[in-house]
């Protein structure tokens, strides 16, 4: 084990169970303020989707050309942008075919748009699955179901090798023949089917066998949008002299081991490509220490009083 | 890194690989059977030769919006055909071969190829006759299949056979030439029969293929379209190119040939 994982291990385990001093305000307006990052997600997602199923079903167009055809694994804007799953084609690229100019440009511009925004914006921002698994971990919560067991969530990254490992052997695109997230949105868009059993096994699995077991452990393409997500130029930023360490977003994260308060004090912010930039730990935050930031900002403010978070938070540590 | 964090790590690592191979012992096997081809799911005019098609196609179903008669459809799991590919069952709904050929320029991915511009070059499929349950076969006036065909007279033609039961009538045996047929499933969709007399399946599903060292004898029956063949064949036993003789055909090959003689027929 890392010295970096041994860090983020101790706060995580600390901090499971249920949010312990976040208060949700009494008034709907209140509310409403605490799910603004939520309500801001679940627009986007079913907003794509409608454009998606828009235009398949009801013909829409926007200067006479069909405004979003295809699914998220490839598809066109206005009947000129493409746009393409770079993951997918990556996969098309090692089962040994080379994609046509299109799907390599698409490919391109999503993969350019999700290094600015940060990979996993994916993830939480447009992927349909993640409504499902949410649910799953709502109902999970509520339910006060515990896992019956645990994978690494670095087992991704073994799933994505293993992809393009199978991809190369069997000569096509190994995931893109089983993703659930595939077959979700395909499904959602030109008629739901058999495949939909995928979907509800997501749910059964992330409700009864593992807490954020899809999502948060094993997707493939989770995983290579955490690597894209590294390089993310949208951040939560981190101010260490408001934490008091209660924890609470810890408890709210989605993603095991992301918030990690010694490397969030240090860098100012949450540098895993991991992080989903999904909100929950801004809106939950009782001291408001969390914000979405640019990250050359961050590094900016970081710099200019990085002295006096660093001392801060080193006595902080030792009492933790 | 301290021993046993080294040790610990290569313990970790060689734990996860045995997951991931036995993960990877299911998703082989599972992806290998989604993948097969299915004899009547047919795909889309310009396609690329089905191994290539489904490592390239990535399932966007962009073809399946772009084709204005709802032939196609976006296969979904455990369907006639691999999991989110373009395909369509010609008694459900044919190919109606539009000349502009939408369905391809759309395809982002190249499965669907874009020098492909000439709709009668398309293959999709192939159509073969029961001649056990042909109308026309069986001595009936029929030939539906010959009158719906985009490319009649050619892709399907019609063989005057006399009728050896009535002995004063003919028979309009409709006849199949691999040469022409595209594949559209017109013919299928048309057949009147209970269950189609005619379908249209993949052509290597259908045809033979003659050995590579196949060459033609005395007396036989040939057709240019024998796959791989056939423009070899017509210039072995074309008496006007004598610069094409090939080793093995003799002399008496030199008026054998007829094109398009069906077995049945007196010359």
């Amino acid at each position: 084990m890392t010295e970096k994982q041994k860090n983020m291990a101790s706060p995580q385990k600390k901090a499971r169970g249920p949010i312990r001093h976040f208060q949700m305000p009494d008034t709907f307006g209140g509310k409403l303020y605490v799910w603004r990052f939520l309500i801001a997600r679940r627009l986007v997602q079913i907003g794509v989707l409608i454009l998606f199923i828009g235009t398949v079903h009801w013909g829409w167009t926007l200067f006479n050309q069909p405004v979003l055809s295809g699914n998220l694994s490839s598809s066109r804007f206005l009947g000129v942008i493409p746009l393409s799953d770079p993951f997918a084609v990556l996969q098309v690229i090692a089962s040994r075919h080379w994609p046509f100019m299109d799907a390599l440009i698409g490919a391109a511009i999503i993969l350019l748009t999700y290094l600015l925004l940060g990979g996993r914006v994916f993830c939480s921002w447009a992927c349909p699955v993640n409504m499902v698994t949410d649910l799953a971990n709502w109902l999970r919560e509520k339910l006060g179901m515990r896992s019956l067991f645990i994978v690494p969530p670095k087992t991704r990254y073994w799933g994505l090798l293993l992809a393009l490992v199978l991809s190369f052997a069997i000569g096509v695109a190994a995931f893109e023949w089983v993703s659930p997230i595939a077959i979700m949105h395909r499904e959602l868009i030109y008629g739901i089917g058999v495949g939909f059993i995928a979907v509800l096994g997501i749910f059964i699995f992330d409700l009864l066998i593992m807490a954020r077991g899809w999502c948060g452990h094993i997707c493939p393409l989770g995983a290579f949008w955490s690597i894209v997500g590294r390089t993310g130029q949208v951040r939560v930023a981190f101010d260490d002299a408001s934490c008091t360490r209660c924890g609470d977003c810890v408890r709210a994260c989605p993603e095991p081991l992301v918030l990690d308060f010694k490397e969030a004090a240090q860098h100012g912010m949450v540098r895993f490509g991991e992080c989903t930039n999904c909100g929950k730990c801004i809106a939950i935050c009782p001291e408001n220490s969390l914000s979405f930031n640019l990250r050359a900002c961050i590094r900016n403010n970081d710099s200019s009083s990085q002295s006096v978070h660093a001392s801060q938070s080193e006595s902080r540590e030792e009492k933790l | 890194m301290s021993k046993p964090d080294r040790r610990q790590f290569l313990i970790r690592t060689a734990q996860m690989t045995g997951v991931a191979a036995c993960v990877g012992a299911v998703w082989y096997p599972l992806v290998c059977s989604q993948a097969q081809a299915s004899a009547h799911a047919l795909r889309p005019p310009g396609a690329l030769p089905e191994k290539d098609f489904m490592a390239q196609c990535l399932k966007c179903g962009q073809c399946v919006l772009a084709c204005p008669y709802d032939t196609l459809k976006l296969s979904t799991v455990a369907d006639v055909a691999p999991v989110g590919t373009p395909y369509f069952v010609a008694r459900d709904i044919p190919c109606e071969m539009c000349v502009d050929v939408p369905c391809v320029p759309v395809c982002p991915s190249g499965a669907l190829d874009r020098n492909f511009t000439d709709i009668t070059k398309a293959r999709m499929g192939l159509a073969v006759i029961d001649e056990e349950t042909c109308l026309s076969w069986r001595g009936l006036r029929c030939e539906v299949c010959y009158r719906v065909c985009p490319v009649r007279d050619k892709a399907i033609t019609l063989n005057l056979v006399h009728n050896d039961t009535t002995n004063h009538h003919a028979r309009f045996e409709p006849v199949i030439h691999s040469e022409h047929c595209t594949g559209c499933g017109k013919c299928e969709k048309a057949c009147p029969t209970e269950e189609a007399a005619v379908r249209v399946l993949w052509p290597q599903f259908v045809q033979g293929k003659l050995g590579e060292h196949y060459s033609p004898s005395s007396g036989e029956v040939f057709k240019t379209q024998d796959v791989g063949k056939g423009t070899d064949i017509a210039k072995e036993l074309n008496p006007g190119d004598k610069n094409q003789a090939a080793p093995g055909v003799g002399y008496f090959n030199q008026s054998g040939g007829r094109e398009g003689v069906i077995p049945g027929e007196t010359p």
